[in-house]
C-alpha cells in the first residue's frame, strides 16, 4: 500500500470521553474517486478534520504524498496541495464571485513579491472558465453572499479547483442541492477528476451519488472502519446495511 | 525596585498588602461574576462594565450627600443602575444582541465613551469618596492595619454574590437565564422568553455593578475616568477563570487584587494601572499562545 | 465623460482645491490640516479594521511612538537634554536647517521604531491567532498602557510630557507648512492604499475578514498579511505622530500623544461612519466628522464630548454600513456593485474547465 497519494495509519482522535476515530486506517492513490460513509456521529468529518489539519490526532500517522503531515497546520497542509470543501459552504460573502476565484489562486508559491502584485489575466481567465464549468458564469459579479446556498455550494467547488489541488476532499457536496441538479453535480466530480487529474476523497449520505461516482468506498461507524471496498460490493455489504438501519 | 528589597526585608509587609489586594479583590470578582453573566447568556462583551461601576459610585455618592448612611448606597446604587441598565438594554443593546460582532463590541464601547463623559459632565472630574466612618483594626503588634470598612464591603460582596449563585440555581427567572446562556434557541422553542431573559440579565449586571461602584466609594476612590480599569481588570478575571466558573471567578478576583497591590508597591503607584493593563496584553497572548500550541480552534 | 475622463476631473478638483486651501482660508490652516490628519486617522484605521476586519483600539500606540521618537530626535540633536528638560523647551530659536533636519530625521526614525513596534506586536498577538473581542480589548489595553507607561518615562518628560521647539522663521507660516506636510501623507496614504487594494494584498485581507478560517484552509498566508497591514497601518500613524507634535507643540502622554480617548476613538467612528472597508469612505467619514466636530466645540462646548459618545452608538446602531455603504445599497451600480446577471451565454459554452 505504500506510494499511495494519501496513507492515514491507525488515527486516533478522542473529545474528552468520546471516541470519534479509533484506530482507523486508508489509504488513497492517486487519480481516483474514494468515498467515505457511514451513519451519523460515525466520525466522517472528525477524520477529515484530522486529515487536513484541524486539529491534532492522539495516535497514528498521516502521510501526504509520502511526508508526514500530521503535525502540520491547516494552511500549509493546504499549501502542500490537499484542500477541503465544508458541509456548511464557506465562502467569502462580502467579494463578488470572480474575486473568489481570483483569491483562491494555489498559494504554494506565494512569497513577498507576489503578496503586491495584481493578478495577471491567465488567473482572470482561468476564473471565468471554472465559474462557466460550474454554470455560475453569468452571476461572475455579483457579491458571493447574496448567492443561493446551493450557488454558494457551486462556488466553493470552483475555488477548489482554481488552486489545482491534488487532492480534494469534499464534505456532502451534494447535501442541499436541489436534486434536479445533483446529477450535474456528480458530472463536474467526475469531470474534475478525469480531466483536471485531481484526486477526490468524498464524504456523501446519498447512496446513489456515492456509488455512482467512487470507485472505492470506506464505511465507518461508531468511530471505526466498518468494512471497505469497490463501490458495487460495498452497496450490498450486509454490516454496511446494517450499520445504517442500526443493527448491533 | 527598592519596593522588592522592603518585602524582603520587613516580610509584614507583605501581609499587609496581602490582606487589603484580598479585600478589595472581592470587590473585582462581583464585577467580574456580572461581566461573565452578560458574557455568557448574551454572548457581548461589555466594554462599559466599568462605567457601570463608577456610576453606581457616583449614584450612591449623591445620596450619601443628601444625608443617607453610606451602607444604604448599595443597595440604592444597586436598584438605580438596575434601571438604567434596563433602559440601556431597551435603547441599543437590544438591537445588537445576536448581531455581528464587531458592531457588539463597538456599541458598548460607545455606551462606556458617553458614560464617561455625561458622568465627567455632571459630577465634575475631580476624584470622590465616601466616609464610612467604621474604624482600623491592627493587627501583628501594629503592623498590619485593617480598615474596617475593607473587611464589611469584602462581606457584602460576598453577601451579594451568595445571593446571586442562589438566585441562579433556585429561582425560575434565574434558571432561564442559565438556561438561555446554554442555548437560546432551545430556550425560547420551550416557550422561554428570551428577551426578557436578556434584559433582566443585563439589568442584573448593571445592578450587580452599581452595587460594586458604591462599595468602591467606601473604601478607595472613584472618578469618571477610571471605569476602563474595571473593565479591564472584569475581562481579566472572568478570561482566567472560564466563563461558567464561579469559584474560579473570586479566586481570580481575590488573586488580581493582591497581584495589584504587591505591583502597585513594587512598581510604584504611578505604574500601577500600566501594571494592570500589561497585565491584560501578557494575559491574553499567554492564552493564545496555548491555544495555538494545541491547536485548538475554540475561543 | 467616460469613467477616466470622470476620475481625473474628481481627483484634479480635489488636488487644486486642496493646493489652494491654506491661501484661500489662512484663519483655519491649522484646522485644514488636522483635517488631513483626521483622513489619516480614518484610512489606516480602515485598512485593519475596515478592511481586514481586525477592529484594533490601539493603533493610537503607533501615532504616540512616532510622536515622542520624532521629538527626542529632535531635541537630542540640538540641545543639552538637562538643559531642555529644565527649561521645559528649547532656549535658543533653531535655524531653519536645523529644525527641518531635526524633523525629517525623527520622522525617518519613526517609521522604523513604529514598525517595529508593530512587528513585535504582530508576532505577539496575531501570529498568536488572536480575533475579534480579544483582538479589540487587547489593543485596548496596549493603547492604554502605552499612554500610562509614558507617563512614568523621565526621560521622554514622564506627566509633563515635552515641548518640541518653537518653529523658526523662514519656513513661511507654521500652518501652511504643517498644512503641506499632512496633505502630502494623507495623499501617499491614500495612493498607496489605492494600489494595495487593487491587487492581491486587498483581496486577501478581504478574504480574511470574511472568513479567515476558510483563507487559512485555502492556504493563504494569513499571518503574514496581517502583520505587515498593521505594520502599514504604523507606518503611516507615526508620521502623523512627528508631524502632529511639532505642529501642536507640546506631548502630553495620554491627551496628546497616545490620545486613546480622544483621536483614538475618532479613528474609528469616522471609518464607519463614511463606510469602513471602501477607499474613499473613510475620507468623506473624516470630512464630516471634521467638520461636525468643530460644530460642536462651537456650538455645545462641554457636551461636545457627550454628544461624540451618542454619535458613536448612533452610528454602529443605527448606521453601521455608513455613508458609502448607504450609497451602495442605494445606488449599486452606480458605485461598482452588479445587482443584475451579467448578460449573455458564457463565452465557454458547456467548456471543457
Amino acid at each position: 500500500m505504500s506510494g499511495h497519494l494519501l496513507e492515514v495509519k491507525d488515527v486516533c482522535k478522542k473529545f474528552g470521553g468520546v471516541v470519534a476515530n479509533d484506530n482507523i486506517s486508508l489509504s488513497i492513490p492517486e487519480g481516483s474517486i474514494v468515498g467515505l460513509i457511514g451513519p451519523n456521529g460515525s466520525g466522517k468529518t472528525t477524520l477529515f478534520n484530522s486529515i487536513v489539519g484541524y486539529h491534532p490526532i492522539d495516535k497514528g500517522s498521516i502521510h501526504f504524498k509520502g511526508r508526514e503531515i500530521s503535525n502540520m497546520r491547516v494552511p500549509e497542509i493546504a499549501r502542500q496541495g490537499m484542500l477541503r470543501t465544508f458541509q456548511q459552504t464557506h465562502i467569502y460573502g462580502k467579494m463578488t464571485c470572480v474575486q473568489n476565484m481570483q483569491i483562491s489562486v494555489s498559494q504554494t508559491n506565494e512569497g513577498f513579491g507576489t503578496m503586491f502584485s495584481k493578478f495577471p489575466p491567465e488567473v482572470m481567465e482561468k476564473a471565468d472558465r471554472l465559474l462557466a464549468f460550474v454554470g455560475l458564469y453569468t452571476k461572475r459579479r455579483l457579491m458571493a453572499g447574496d448567492l443561493s446556498f446551493g450557488q454558494q455550494k457551486l462556488l466553493e467547488f470552483a475555488m477548489a479547483l482554481m488552486s489545482e489541488p491534488k487532492l480534494l476532499l469534499l464534505d456532502e457536496p451534494t447535501a442541499g442541492i436541489n436534486p434536479t441538479l445533483i446529477n450535474g453535480m456528480i458530472d463536474r466530480l467526475k469531470r474534475s477528476n478525469a480531466d483536471l487529474g485531481i484526486t477526490l476523497f468524498v464524504i456523501e449520505h446519498n447512496m446513489r451519488v456515492i456509488m455512482n461516482l467512487a470507485e472505492h468506498i470506506y464505511c465507518l461507524a461508531h468511530g471505526q472502519l466498518l468494512t471497505h471496498g469497490p463501490a458495487d460490493k460495498i452497496q450490498y455489504d450486509q454490516k454496511v446495511i446494517d450499520a445504517y438501519l442500526g443493527a448491533k | 525596585m527598592q519596593g522588592f528589597q522592603i518585602l524582603f526585608a520587613a516580610p509584614i509587609f507583605s501581609v499587609q498588602l496581602l490582606i487589603d489586594g484580598i479585600l478589595i479583590g472581592a470587590i473585582f470578582a462581583l464585577a467580574a461574576y456580572g461581566m461573565a453573566l452578560v458574557w455568557g447568556v448574551m454572548k457581548i462583551i461589555n466594554f462599559a462594565q466599568g462605567e457601570f461601576v463608577i456610576l453606581g459610585g457616583f449614584i450612591a455618592f449623591a445620596f450619601i450627600n443628601t444625608g443617607i448612611h453610606p451602607f444604604l448606597g448599595v443597595p440604592l446604587a444597586a436598584v438605580s443602575l438596575y434601571i438604567i441598565g434596563w433602559f440601556l438594554y431597551r435603547l441599543v443593546i437590544v438591537r445588537i444582541v445576536e448581531k455581528d460582532l464587531f458592531i457588539s463590541i463597538l456599541a458598548t464601547f460607545g455606551i462606556s465613551i458617553f458614560m464617561q463623559q455625561i458622568m465627567n459632565q455632571i459630577f465634575g472630574a475631580d476624584v470622590q469618596t465616601a466616609e464610612s466612618g467604621m474604624g482600623t483594626w491592627f493587627l501583628f503588634n501594629n503592623n498590619v492595619t485593617v480598615l474596617q470598612i475593607k473587611v464589611v464591603s469584602f462581606v457584602i460582596a460576598l453577601v451579594i454574590g451568595a445571593c446571586l449563585a442562589l438566585f441562579m440555581k433556585k429561582a425560575r427567572l434565574g434558571q432561564a437565564i442559565r438556561a438561555t446562556a446554554q442555548n437560546a434557541r432551545a430556550a425560547r422553542i420551550l416557550g422561554i422568553d428570551t428577551d426578557k431573559v436578556y434584559s433582566t440579565t443585563f439589568a442584573l449586571n448593571a445592578a450587580i455593578c452599581g452595587a460594586t461602584g458604591a462599595l468602591v466609594l467606601m473604601i478607595w476612590v472613584i472618578q469618571p475616568f477610571m471605569g476602563l480599569a474595571y473593565t479591564i481588570r472584569s475581562f481579566m478575571i472572568v478570561i482566567v477563570a472560564g466563563i461558567g466558573n464561579v469559584a474560579g471567578v473570586i479566586v481570580a478576583g481575590l488573586g488580581l487584587g493582591a497581584v495589584e497591590n504587591f505591583a502597585g508597591f513594587i512598581l510604584g503607584t504611578e505604574f500601577q494601572a500600566a501594571f494592570v493593563f500589561s497585565l491584560l496584553v501578557v494575559i491574553l497572548v499567554w492564552r493564545n499562545f496555548l491555544l495555538k500550541l494545541k491547536r485548538s480552534y475554540l475561543e | 465623460m467616460n469613467n477616466t475622463g470622470r476620475k481625473f476631473v474628481l481627483y484634479g478638483s480635489i488636488l487644486v482645491i486642496s493646493l489652494a486651501a491654506p491661501w484661500m482660508l489662512p484663519a483655519y490652516q491649522t484646522q485644514l490640516a488636522f483635517l488631513w490628519m483626521m483622513v489619516l486617522f480614518a484610512l489606516t484605521w480602515d485598512l485593519v479594521g475596515g478592511q481586514m476586519g481586525y477592529t484594533s483600539f490601539g493603533n493610537i500606540v503607533f501615532f504616540g511612538v512616532g510622536m515622542y521618537v520624532t521629538a527626542v530626535i529632535q531635541r537630542n540633536l540640538h540641545f543639552d537634554i538637562e538643559e531642555y528638560v529644565h527649561v521645559a523647551g528649547a532656549v535658543d530659536m533653531l535655524t531653519p536647517g536645523q529644525y527641518l533636519a531635526g524633523l525629517f530625521l525623527g520622522l525617518g526614525a519613526s517609521t522604523i521604531a513604529s514598525v517595529i513596534v508593530a512587528a513585535i506586536l504582530g508576532a505577539c498577538i496575531l501570529a498568536m491567532g488572536m480575533r475579534g473581542q480579544y483582538f479589540g480589548i487587547c489593543t485596548l489595553g496596549l493603547g492604554v498602557a502605552a499612554g500610562e507607561l509614558a507617563s512614568g518615562w523621565e526621560y521622554i518628560g514622564a506627566g509633563s510630557g515635552m515641548v518640541t521647539p518653537v518653529f523658526p522663521d523662514g519656513l513661511g507660516e507654521r500652518g501652511v507648512f504643517f498644512y503641506y506636510i499632512f496633505f502630502l501623507l494623507a495623499g501617499i496614504l491614500f495612493l498607496t492604499l489605492r494600489w494595495l487594494y487593487s491587487g492581491r494584498f486587498g483581496l486577501a485581507i478581504k478574504a480574511i475578514r470574511d472568513d479567515e478560517d476558510k483563507a487559512e484552509a485555502m492556504g493563504i498566508h494569513t499571518t503574514r498579511y496581517k502583520i505587515i497591514a498593521w505594520c502599514i497601518c504604523a507606518f503611516f500613524l507615526s508620521l502623523a505622530g512627528g508631524a502632529a507634535g511639532h505642529l501642536i507643540g507640546f506631548i502630553d502622554p495620554t491627551e496628546v500623544a497616545f490620545a486613546g480617548a480622544t483621536f483614538g476613538v475618532w479613528m474609528i467612528l469616522m471609518a464607519i461612519l463614511g463606510g469602513k472597508g471602501t477607499l474613499w469612505g473613510p475620507v468623506i467619514g473624516a470630512v464630516i466628522f471634521h467638520f461636525t466636530q468643530e460644530l460642536f466645540w462651537t456650538y455645545l462646548f462641554g457636551w461636545q464630548r457627550v454628544a461624540l459618545g451618542g454619535l458613536i452608538i448612533a452610528v454602529v446602531v443605527f448606521f453601521p454600513q455608513g455613508i458609502m455603504g448607504w450609497l451602495r445599497d442605494r445606488w449599486p451600480e452606480r458605485f461598482g456593485y452588479w445587482v443584475e446577471e451579467s448578460s449573455g451565454s458564457d463565452p465557454f459554452g458547456d467548456a471543457k474547465p
